[in-house]
C-alpha cells in the first residue's frame, strides 16, 4: 500500500515530520516498507538553461552547452542528447551528484577534448520516467536555479507499507490517516461523505440472479448514471498523486475511481452507457463464457467467476476487473458508476485462478467496509461532477448493505491479563473510540462495538491487541517467566532426540560429514530404495526429482557424494540423520541414520598415504561405522544378529543386514549395488550404512544406577590359536559362533586374526585362523584340562561347520 | 704381595680397555671364573694356615672385590655407549605426516549444531522438545491453527500437498512447525513450556527460499504468561544464542492466523564490511514472529480461553544460523557440498552447552 504524505495530510490533521510518522507507522503495527523522498533524492537538481549549445569539436554526436544554473557564471557540460539546443530548459546536476538511472556520483571529466562540469539529464537518469531519449524539456517559464523536484511536484515523499491481511481498513489513506491519529500523531479529519442528490431514476436496472445460498457472492450493488459528462484528462494534482503511487493516469472517469479506491479503500467501476446494452445482471458466469479485460487479455470464465453482464454478455469480472468493451475513454458522455461488495472469498480465488491482481482484488479479497457502499458512491458522483460537469441520476440499489455489527462484551483487566501491561480502562477507552470502536457501559466490564471496517475484530484478543498496539508494545516491561519448580532441571531429551543426537557425534567422530538433503526424491529413486508408495507422492512437487518423500536417506546422500565427486573431491564421506517415511501415518515416519564413504575416504585415512594407504573403501569399512554407531549408542551388542546379503539396493554378496531376530531388522551396510550405479548414474567404489534408530529397543530401565559387581578372576588368561579349513561358502561368524559355545564358563573371547585362501588349500576351501581366549576362574588349568577344551573347540566347530584342523 | 699389586693392576686395566660387553665378558671369566686367576688364589685360601689366611685372605679378598667392582663399573659404561649408539642410529623424519584425525576430517550440519544450541538454552529456561511427523493432515496444519477456509497458505502454490485419500482428504507436508502446538496441547495438561524444532516445507523456490527448511517453534501455556513473559524470554534467548551482553529487540503489531494479539521481533545490529552485530548499531533485522496463542487455537485444543493463556513464538533456524555464523546464501545448507560443510560445519566434539559455552 502506497500514499503520499500531502495526500496523508488531506485526511490527518497533523505537525509530525515524515520521519516521526514513518516510526509511528511501524510501531503500530504499519510496517513501513520503504519511503521515497524525492525531495532528498533529488535536491542537487536544479533548473536551468541552455544559453548556447554548439557541436562538440571531437564529436559528432555530442553538443558542447553553455549553462546558466542561476549560481553565478555560466558552466560547462558536454551533452550527448540529440536534443540538446540552444535556448532550451532543462534539469541540471553538478558534480559530486548521485545519478540514481546510472548509479554513478558524477565528476568534473574531459569528455573527448572538452571539459564538462555536470549534466543535463533524461527522466531515466533521475528514474522519475522511462524516457531516456533525450533531456528533460522545461516550459520557458520554469525557474532557474530553483529545485527540480519541488517545481515538478515531486517533492511529495511516498511511502509504502507492508500491510498485513487482517487490514483492510489500511488499504485507504483515510484508514491509515486515523490509525495515526490514534497513535496521538494529529487529529482525523472529518470524514462524512454529503448525500448526491440524484435527479431521475437510474435507466438501467441490476438484477442479482443468484440461486439460494450464493447471495453472499454480491451481497448489494448500487449503481447511478451521470448524464452529460465531459471526460478527458484528470487535473493535474490527481495525476500526481496517481502518479507518485505508480497508477497510470487514463482519464478523468478512470482516474477517479483509482483515487478513491486508494482514498477510501473503496474500489469502483465506470461503464459507458453508451455501450452498455440493456440492464445489468450480476451473477456466475457461465461456462464457454469469455471476456476482454482492461489488460487487453481475454479470460476463460466459469461458475466460479461472478461477473457484470448486459444483454450483450459478460461486460466486467466482479470485484476484480472491468471489460474493455463497457470502458469509459475520451467519447464517454454518460457513466454509469459501480458500487458494489463482493465475497472475500470468491473475488480471492477468482484472482487467484485467473491470475488477475488489481487494486479492487486486493481490497474486496481483505474484505472492505460495506458501509460505505453508497457513500462511496456518493464520494466518486461528486468526483465526477466537479471534474467531469453532468447530471446525476438517483442510485439504483440491488441486495442490501449486510449488517455487520456485533457486540464484544470486554472487561477492561483483560488488557493486563493478556498484555502484562496496565493499561488504565480511560487510556484504553480512548484508543478504541479513536479508532472508531463503539464503547458502551461504564465500569470494570464494557460493550465494545467494533467499526464496519474492522471484519478481523471477532473478540476481546483482538480488542487487546488494538489497545496495546497504538498504546506501544514497547511499553511493557519484560518480566522474567519463573521456573515451574524450584528445583534442579530435570532432564527433557526423549530417547530418540537422545540417540539422535549422539549418532551425529558418534559418526561425526569417525570422520564422516553431516549432509542435511531434501526430504524429498524423485519416484523413481523412491522406488529403487523400496519405496514409492503413491500416498507419499507429492500431488504439486516443486520439482519433478523432488516429488516423493523418502524411504532412505541413502539416494540423497548417495547423489550428494557424486556430486562432490564431480565438483573434483571424491573421496567423500557423508552421513545424514534423519526422518524417512514408510507411510503417511505419524508412526510411518523414523529417524534414521545413514552413511556412505566414496573413493578411499575411509575413517583411519583418506588418499594415498607414504605409509600405504590409497585402499578404496569396501563393506567393512560401513560395518565399522555402523558397529561404532550402534556402540555409542549403548546398544549391547550381545544379541545383535549380522546376516549376508541385504537390501536389493546393496550388492548381495558384500553387504549385511543387522537385527536382533529375524523380525527385528534395524539396518543394513555393504557396498552399493552395481545397478543403482548406473541407474543413479553414480560411479564407485561406493559403501553405505543404514540404521533404523526408531526400530532400536530402549534400554531396560533399572532402579539404581549401580554397575554389577566387577569380579576380577585371580588366575591369568590364556589363548590358544586354531587354524581350520572350511568350505569357502562357511561365515566365519559361525566358527567364531560355534567355538564360542565350545566351553561358555572358560571362554571369554574368540578373534579371527587370519583368513587365507589359496596356494596349500582346496580351491573350494579357505583357512580360517582364531584365536581363543580362556580364563580360569577356580583354579590355574593344567595341560590335561587346557587340551580338553582345545579338543571341545575343534570338534565343536567341526560339527557346525565341518571345518577340520588344519595340519 | 708384588703378585697381587701387579695382578690387580693388570686386570683393572684389563677391565678399562675391554671395548664390549663380550671382551668385558673375558676378563671377567680370566678373573673370576672358574679357572680365573682370582678365582684360583680364592682356592689357595683353605691350604693357608690361619695366620697366612688372616693376612692373605683380606687381599684377596679386596682384590675380587675391586675387580667385581671395576667389572660392574665398566658394564654400566659400556652399555649406556651401546644405548647411546643405537639410538643415535634409530632415527625417524617426524615431519613426516601421519593420517589426518577423523575427529579432525568429520563435521556437523549448522543446522544440527544450532538446534542443540537452542535447545540448551532454552532446556535451562524449563523448555524441554516436542515433536511431530512431517506430513500432517490439514486440520493440524491450518484449521485448528484457525486458518479460515479460502486462507492463501492452503493453495497449491504455497503448500505441498499428498495425494487424496478414499475421503478425498489430502495431506499436507507441514508448512510451520505449529501443528506441534495442537498436538502437545491436545496431549498434555498445562503448563506447557515447549519448543518445537524441526522441518517444515513451502513451495517456494528462489535465491532466498528452499521448498525445505527449519523452524523452531515456541509454546507456553499457563494460567498467567503473558506479553511481558514473552518478551523476556526472547530477549534472554537472543542474548545467549547470538552470545552478546545485550541485545535492543523492538516489537512490531503484526498478524498470524494462530496468534492474537500478534507481534513480528526485529533485532537491533550493525552491519560492517558483511559482518552482523548485534547489540548495537542502527539497522534491523527481522528475525521472528510471535504472539498470545488465539482464543479459537485454545479451544481448538478443548482448554477454555478464559482459564488458560499464553504465547508462541517461531523462527527460521536457518535463518538464525546465517545471522550468528555468516552464511551468505540458504541454498547451500542443503546441497551437502563438502566445502561448505568443511567450512561452516562444527567439529565434532562443538557440543553446545550453556556449562562451557554454546560455541568453543
Amino acid at each position: 500500500m502506497k500514499f503520499t504524505l500531502s495526500w496523508l495530510k488531506d485526511h490527518l490533521d497533523t505537525t509530525a515530520s515524515l520521519d516521526e510518522i514513518v516510526e509511528t507507522l511501524t510501531r503500530i503495527g504499519l510496517e513501513v516498507e520503504g519511503v521515497e523522498d524525492k525531495a532528498k533524492t533529488l535536491a542537487p537538481y536544479t533548473i536551468a538553461y541552455v544559453i548556447a549549445a554548439e557541436q562538440h569539436p571531437n564529436a559528432d554526436r555530442l553538443r558542447v552547452c553553455m549553462v546558466d544554473t542561476g549560481a553565478g557564471k555560466p558552466i560547462q557540460v558536454v551533452c550527448g542528447a540529440p536534443n540538446a539546443r540552444t535556448g532550451m530548459k532543462s534539469v541540471f546536476a553538478p558534480p559530486g551528484t548521485y545519478i540514481p538511472g546510472k548509479n554513478i556520483t558524477l565528476g568534473i571529466g574531459t569528455i573527448r577534448g572538452v571539459e564538462s562540469a555536470g549534466m543535463l539529464c533524461s527522466g531515466s537518469e533521475l528514474e522519475i520516467s522511462d524516457d531516456h531519449d533525450g533531456i528533460i524539456e522545461l516550459p520557458e517559464d520554469a525557474p532557474v536555479g530553483k529545485a527540480y523536484a519541488a517545481y515538478a511536484g515531486l517533492d511529495d515523499p511516498v511511502i509504502e507499507i507492508n500491510l498485513t491481511p487482517n487490514r483492510p481498513d489500511c488499504t485507504s489513506i483515510h484508514g491509515i490517516a486515523r490509525d495515526l491519529a490514534a497513535a496521538g500523531l494529529g487529529t482525523l479529519k472529518a470524514d462524512a461523505v454529503p448525500a448526491v442528490q440524484g435527479r431521475g431514476a437510474c435507466p438501467v436496472s441490476v438484477t442479482l440472479d443468484f440461486v439460494p445460498g450464493d447471495e453472499k457472492l454480491c451481497p448489494v450493488f448500487a449503481l447511478r448514471l451521470v448524464r452529460g459528462v465531459k471526460n478527458g484528462p484528470s487535473p493535474e494534482w490527481m495525476q500526481r498523486r496517481l502518479l507518485s503511487i505508480g497508477l497510470r493516469p487514463i482519464n478523468a472517469l478512470v482516474d477517479i475511481t483509482n483515487y478513491v479506491t486508494f482514498d477510501r479503500g473503496r474500489p469502483l467501476h465506470v461503464f459507458d452507457l453508451k455501450k452498455v446494452k440493456g440492464n445489468l445482471t450480476v451473477r456466475r458466469a457461465k461456462a464457454g463464457e469469455e471476456v476482454l479485460a482492461l489488460d487487453g487479455r481475454t479470460y476463460a470464465l466459469d461458475s466460479g467467476t461472478v461477473v457484470i453482464a448486459d444483454e450483450s454478455g459478460v461486460e466486467s469480472i466482479a470485484g476484480i476487473m472491468g471489460g474493455e468493451h463497457s470502458g469509459s475513454d475520451e467519447g464517454t458522455t454518460d457513466v454509469l458508476i459501480e458500487s458494489a461488495l463482493w465475497d472475500p472469498l470468491n473475488i480471492a480465488q477468482t484472482g487467484r485462478k485467473h491470475g488477475i491482481i488489481t487494486d479492487a482484488r486486493y481490497r474486496f479479497e481483505r474484505g472492505i467496509d460495506p458501509a460505505f457502499t453508497l457513500p462511496g458512491l456518493d464520494l466518486a458522483t461528486q468526483m465526477v461532477i466537479d471534474l467531469c460537469g453532468g447530471e446525476p441520476s438517483e442510485a439504483v440499489v440491488a441486495g442490501q448493505v449486510p449488517d455487520t455489527s456485533r457486540v464484544i462484551a470486554f472487561p477492561w483487566s483483560e488488557v493486563p491479563r493478556l498484555s502484562g501491561l496496565d493499561v488504565r480502562p480511560a487510556e484504553s477507552e480512548e484508543i478504541l473510540r479513536k479508532l472508531g470502536f463503539k464503547v458502551e457501559g461504564s465500569g470494570e466490564r464494557v460493550n465494545v462495538t467494533p467499526p464496519s471496517w474492522r471484519p478481523d475484530i471477532e473478540g476481546k484478543a483482538d480488542l487487546v491487541e488494538e489497545v496495546i498496539r497504538i498504546a506501544g508494545v514497547d511499553r511493557i516491561e519484560p518480566q522474567p517467566l519463573a521456573r515451574l519448580e524450584a528445583a534442579v532441571a530435570k532432564p527433557i531429551l526423549t530417547l530418540i532426540q537422545k540417540r539422535t543426537r549422539l549418532a551425529r557425534r558418534a559418526l561425526a567422530v569417525r570422520g564422516l560429514v553431516e549432509a542435511v538433503t531434501w526430504s524429498f526424491i524423485s519416484k523413481g529413486e523412491a522406488e529403487l530404495f523400496g519405496g514409492g508408495d503413491p500416498r507419499l507422492s507429492l500431488a504439486n512437487p516443486i520439482a519433478a526429482e523432488l516429488s516423493d518423500m523418502r524411504p532412505s536417506l541413502l539416494p540423497g546422500l548417495l547423489k550428494a557424494a557424486q556430486r562432490n565427486a564431480d565438483r573434483g573431491f571424491g573421496d567423500v564421506a557423508l552421513f545424514e540423520v534423519g526422518q524417512t517415511f514408510a507411510s503417511d501415518e505419524p508412526e510411518g515416519q523414523s529417524i534414521k541414520a545413514a552413511a556412505v564413504r566414496r573413493g578411499t575416504a575411509r575413517a583411519e585415512g583418506v588418499g594415498r598415504h607414504w605409509d600405504g594407504g590409497a585402499e578404496s573403501v569396501d563393506a567393512f569399512d560401513a560395518k565399522a561405522d555402523v558397529l561404532a554407531l550402534l556402540a555409542a549408542l549403548g546398544i549391547p551388542a550381545g544379541g545383535l544378529q549380522i546376516v549376508s546379503g541385504g537390501p536389493a539396493w546393496f550388492h548381495p554378496g558384500r553387504s549385511g543386514t543387522l537385527q536382533f531376530g529375524p523380525r527385528n531388522v534395524v539396518g543394513a551396510f555393504g557396498e552399493v549395488h552395481p545397478k543403482i550405479l548406473k541407474a543413479l548414474d553414480l560411479k564407485g567404489p561406493l559403501v553405505a550404512f543404514e540404521l533404523d534408530l526408531n526400530a532400536l529397543v530402549p534400554p531396560k530401565a533399572k532402579p539404581t544406577k549401580m554397575r554389577p559387581r566387577l569380579g576380577l578372576p585371580d588366575f591369568q588368561p590364556l589363548t590358544r590359536d586354531f587354524a581350520f579349513v572350511v568350505g569357502r561358502d562357511v561365515a566365519a561368524g559361525d566358527i567364531v559362533k560355534a567355538a564360542q559355545g565350545a566351553e561358555r564358563q572358560l571362554i571369554v573371547g574368540v578373534d579371527v586374526f587370519d583368513v587365507y585362501e589359496g596356494t596349500g588349500i582346496d580351491p573350494d576351501k579357505k583357512s580360517v585362523a582364531i584365536a581363543v581366549t580362556l580364563q580360569p576362574t577356580e583354579k590355574t588349568l593344567t595341560d590335561v584340562e587346557i587340551e580338553a577344551v582345545s579338543s571341545k573347540i575343534v570338534a565343536e566347530v567341526a560339527k557346525k561347520t565341518g571345518a577340520v584342523l588344519r595340519s | 704381595m708384588t703378585d697381587l699389586n701387579q695382578l690387580e693392576r693388570d686386570l683393572l686395566s684389563q677391565v678399562e680397555a675391554a671395548g664390549d660387553e663380550a671382551a668385558l665378558e673375558a676378563v671377567r671369566v680370566s678373573a673370576l671364573g672358574k679357572k680365573g686367576s682370582v678365582s684360583e688364589l680364592l682356592k689357595t685360601l683353605g691350604s693357608m694356615t690361619p695366620e697366612e689366611r688372616k693376612e692373605r685372605g683380606p687381599l684377596i679378598n679386596g682384590l675380587r672385590d675391586k675387580v667385581q667392582t671395576a667389572i660392574a663399573a665398566k658394564k654400566e659404561t659400556l652399555a649406556e655407549a651401546a644405548l647411546e649408539a643405537r639410538l643415535a642410529a634409530e632415527r625417524i623424519d617426524v615431519t613426516l605426516p601421519v593420517p589426518e584425525a577423523p575427529e579432525a576430517r568429520g563435521r556437523i550440519h549448522p543446522i544440527s549444531q544450532v538446534i542443540e544450541e537452542l535447545t540448551a538454552i532454552f532446556a535451562d529456561m524449563g523448555f524441554s522438545v516436542a515433536e511431530g511427523p512431517d506430513i500432517e493432515t490439514d486440520y493440524l496444519n491450518f484449521t485448528a491453527l484457525n486458518f479460515p477456509e479460502g486462507h492463501p497458505a492452503r493453495e497449491m502454490h504455497d503448500t505441498f500437498f499428498l495425494a487424496p485419500d478414499e475421503k478425498g482428504e489430502r495431506k499436507v507436508l507441514r508448512t510451520h512447525t505449529s501443528p506441534v502446538q495442537v498436538r502437545t496441547m491436545t496431549s498434555k495438561a498445562p503448563p506447557i513450556r515447549v519448543i518445537i524444532p524441526g522441518r517444515t516445507y513451502r513451495h517456494d523456490s528462489d535465491q532466498t527460499h528452499t521448498p525445505m527448511f527449519h523452524q523452531v517453534e515456541g509454546l507456553v501455556i499457563d494460567k498467567s504468561a503473558n506479553i511481558a513473559h514473552m518478551k523476556w524470554i526472547l530477549e534472554e534467548f537472543c542474548k545467549a544464542f547470538f552470545e552478546v551482553d545485550q541485545v535492543k529487540m523492538r516489537f512490531r503489531p503484526s498478524f498470524f492466523p494462530f496468534t492474537e494479539p500478534s507481534a513480528e521481533v526485529d533485532i537491533q545490529c550493525s552491519r560492517k564490511g558483511g559482518e552482523i552485530r548485534f547489540g548495537e548499531g542502527s539497522d534491523w533485522l527481522e528475525i521472528l514472529g510471535c504472539g498470545m496463542v488465539h482464543p479459537n487455537v485454545l479451544r481448538n485444543c478443548g482448554l477454555d480461553p478464559d482459564e488458560y493463556q499464553g504465547f508462541a513464538w517461531g523462527m527460521g533456524i536457518d535463518r538464525i544460523a546465517m545471522l550468528k555464523y555468516g552464511m551468505p546464501d540458504l541454498r547451500p545448507f542443503f546441497e551437502a557440498d563438502v566445502r561448505w560443510l568443511n567450512h561452516y560445519g562444527f567439529r565434532p566434539l562443538d557440543i553446545p552447552s550453556l556449562v562451557s559455552g554454546l560455541t568453543a
